[in-house]
């Protein structure tokens, strides 16, 4: 019976790979790149009309180069992609989003093209894209859409977004943006002040002025709403903000210490930490009648907690094994499971939005690791060891993290910096997010154009 | 007498193979630690004259020790002695933990103070607790001594 299984799974497999083979163009993002797919990104062609008024809007002397740029910039820092040199493109941007001239980008070595145009619409922005496959000579995709000038900036991003998913079949992740935590000042007394941007460092706001000492701002689902940790007043307790409106609450009353907050899946509830007399549980708090559950009870530090997608199950670390390690329980908060068993400390597990992975921070011998586990503990992965990193948090797609570094100071305690950096699951592509100050507790928020 | 120096000497050395080996283990070589409690006075402060301000702890540690359980002591004989003070607890992790969970250990570790202030008849009402985890070090090194002196609770004035 396996058997027959075993074969049925294998010709399913085998049938896959010949559909496959007769396909278009297509990028493995399961493996590590080392080949990136060269790809042209020809600028967005406008025509003189629509570059002058766009030019008047938003300050940008060529709003269709610009555009074609931010894609440029998400293909490459993905790893996946590797966008070509401008200077060797042979036709005109404006001939080739109506037919490419197949032999000249080959000549380039490209294998896939972005085409496209921008036009100003009654003071709209349309701009249409195609993706062509350069060795068929086949468009792959062509899509349209209008929106007002100022979103720019997240148009080359959907577009990012859409030809990542053609070439990859998975969903991008670059219509996106980060919150995080801006540092400042000296190692003894730093600043600290919430932070969002974009996915690719652009659009950088400070969403607190630094008063007060804040931590671990997370995401909702629709990202509107986030939840973070603010020392205001000297009591540190779970806030929520509303990022479009700037209003912002305590979450719940409790009589000391509430910490690592997180959202549940449905954005319904607020799981997080409370500290009373030395011990800390975790609590739920239910957004719309405000009833507090209790989840785990344990003399032990139970804390960073995080639920799965689909809202069942809870991962979390706790020492109540003398040291700090991973358990997974219920969501009501039965059946608790061990599942680190590895060598070293394990802490702030975060279940993968796909479901199938653990992302944690690891402490063995003195150094810091940011690893991944299979949810019930196996296959653990390290993908990059260093003095100090934690704090994973998963792009929406489930293939990078975004983590934050801490450097050793030197014999005076001088050198002291905190920054962002992603890696992708596969261990490879490891990068600087550039933010304008030091940055720390990065979250990653969903695709914003779902 | 001569059996007092025996057993004298036999302590020194029994000491000295204690402080070699834990030498060889930790690689300390700062007479400001035992096992990784840091004992000097660098960043002390004090609440009043022979007060000291706060306590130190091992790592990943809220145990107190011997010397913790003095100066705790001596903070409770001056808060009883100045009654209309009240303190606050400020638990504080060194940096090479998890942010959430360091915020949780300095927690346990005020509340361990707290605890042992209150066994000396200091009145919980007197006493708030407020955790720092590894936010606020006062040594900014990035060794195991500097740690040491990061991992501590400090009884601060609060009127």
């Amino acid at each position: 019976m396996k058997n027959i299984k075993f074969i049925l799974s294998t010709l399913l497999i085998i049938l896959l790979t010949t559909v496959k083979s007769f396909s278009l163009i297509e990028v493995d993002i399961t493996r590590g790149n080392l080949n990136p797919l060269p790809v042209a990104v020809s600028p967005l062609s406008i025509d003189v009309k629509s570059k002058k008024s766009f030019e008047n809007l938003l300050k940008k002397k060529d709003i269709g180069e610009e555009i074609s740029l931010i894609v440029e910039n998400n293909l490459r820092t993905s790893g996946l992609f590797n966008p070509l040199n401008k200077d060797a493109f042979l036709q005109a941007p404006d001939i080739a989003n109506l037919k490419p001239r197949f032999e000249d980008w080959n000549l380039i070595k490209a294998q896939a093209l972005i085409t496209g145009k921008v036009t100003n619409i009654e003071d709209k922005l349309r701009v249409e894209f195609r993706l062509w496959d350069v060795l068929a000579g086949k468009e792959m995709m062509a899509l349209a859409f209008t929106t007002v000038p100022t979103n720019w900036r997240r148009v080359g991003h959907i577009i990012s977004d859409k030809v990542y998913e053609r070439l990859t079949g998975e969903k991008g992740y670059f219509d996106t943006r980060i919150i995080y935590v801006a540092e400042e000042g000296p190692k003894t007394n730093r600043i600290k002040k919430l932070a969002i941007m974009d996915q690719d460092g652009e659009n950088n706001k400070f969403l607190t002025l630094g008063n007060e000492l804040v931590l671990t701002p997370r995401f909702n689902p629709t990202s509107q709403m986030v939840t973070y940790l603010s020392y205001f007043r000297n009591l540190p307790r779970v806030y929520l903000l509303d990022i479009e409106t700037g209003m912002q609450e305590v979450v719940g009353d409790f009589p000391g210490m509430t910490f690592a907050p997180r959202f549940s899946p449905d954005g319904k509830k607020i799981i997080m930490s409370f500290a009373k007399d030395g011990n800390s549980d975790i609590y739920t708090m239910d957004l719309e009648n405000r009833i507090v559950e209790k989840i785990t009870n344990h003399p032990s530090i139970d804390t960073s907690p995080s639920y799965s997608p689909d809202g069942k199950f809870i991962c979390f670390n706790s020492d109540r094994s003398g040291y700090q390690q991973i358990y997974v329980m219920n969501s009501d908060g039965s059946n608790v499971k061990r599942i680190s068993f590895g060598n070293g400390i394990y802490g702030t597990p975060v279940w993968s939005p796909r479901g199938d992975l653990i992302a944690f921070t690891k402490l063995h011998k003195g150094q810091f690791y940011i690893g991944v586990m299979r949810t019930d503990g196996t296959g653990e992965r390290l993908l990059t060891e260093n003095f100090y990193q934690e704090a994973p948090s998963w792009s929406p797609n489930g293939r990078v993290l975004i983590f934050y570094r801490e450097t050793k100071t030197d014999d005076k305690g001088e050198g002291f910096s905190a920054k962002l950096w992603s890696i992708d699951l596969t261990g490879y592509n490891e990068r600087l997010v550039k933010t304008p100050t030091d940055g720390s507790d990065p979250s990653w928020s969903s695709l914003l154009s779902e | 007498m001569k059996l007092n120096k025996i057993l004298k000497n036999t302590l020194l050395v029994i000491l000295a193979c204690f402080a070699l080996s834990a030498c060889a283990t930790k690689k300390v070589s700062t007479g400001q630690m035992q096992s990784d409690v840091y004992t000097g006075t660098d960043t002390v402060e004090y609440l009043a004259s022979g007060v000291p301000d706060r306590v130190f702890f091992a790592t990943n540690e809220s145990v107190l020790t011997t010397a913790s359980r003095e100066t705790l002591r001596k903070q409770a004989a001056w808060l009883r002695k100045n009654s209309d003070v009240t303190v606050v607890l400020e638990g504080h992790a060194d940096e090479r933990g998890t942010r959430e969970y360091n915020l949780a250990l300095g927690e346990r570790r005020a509340n361990a103070a707290k605890d042992y202030l209150m066994t000396y008849g200091i009145s919980s009402d007197r006493i708030s607790v407020l955790s720092y985890g590894k936010e606020r070090p006062v040594d900014s090194g990035s060794n195991p001594l500097a740690w040491s002196k990061n991992r501590r609770a400090v009884t601060v004035k609060a009127n």
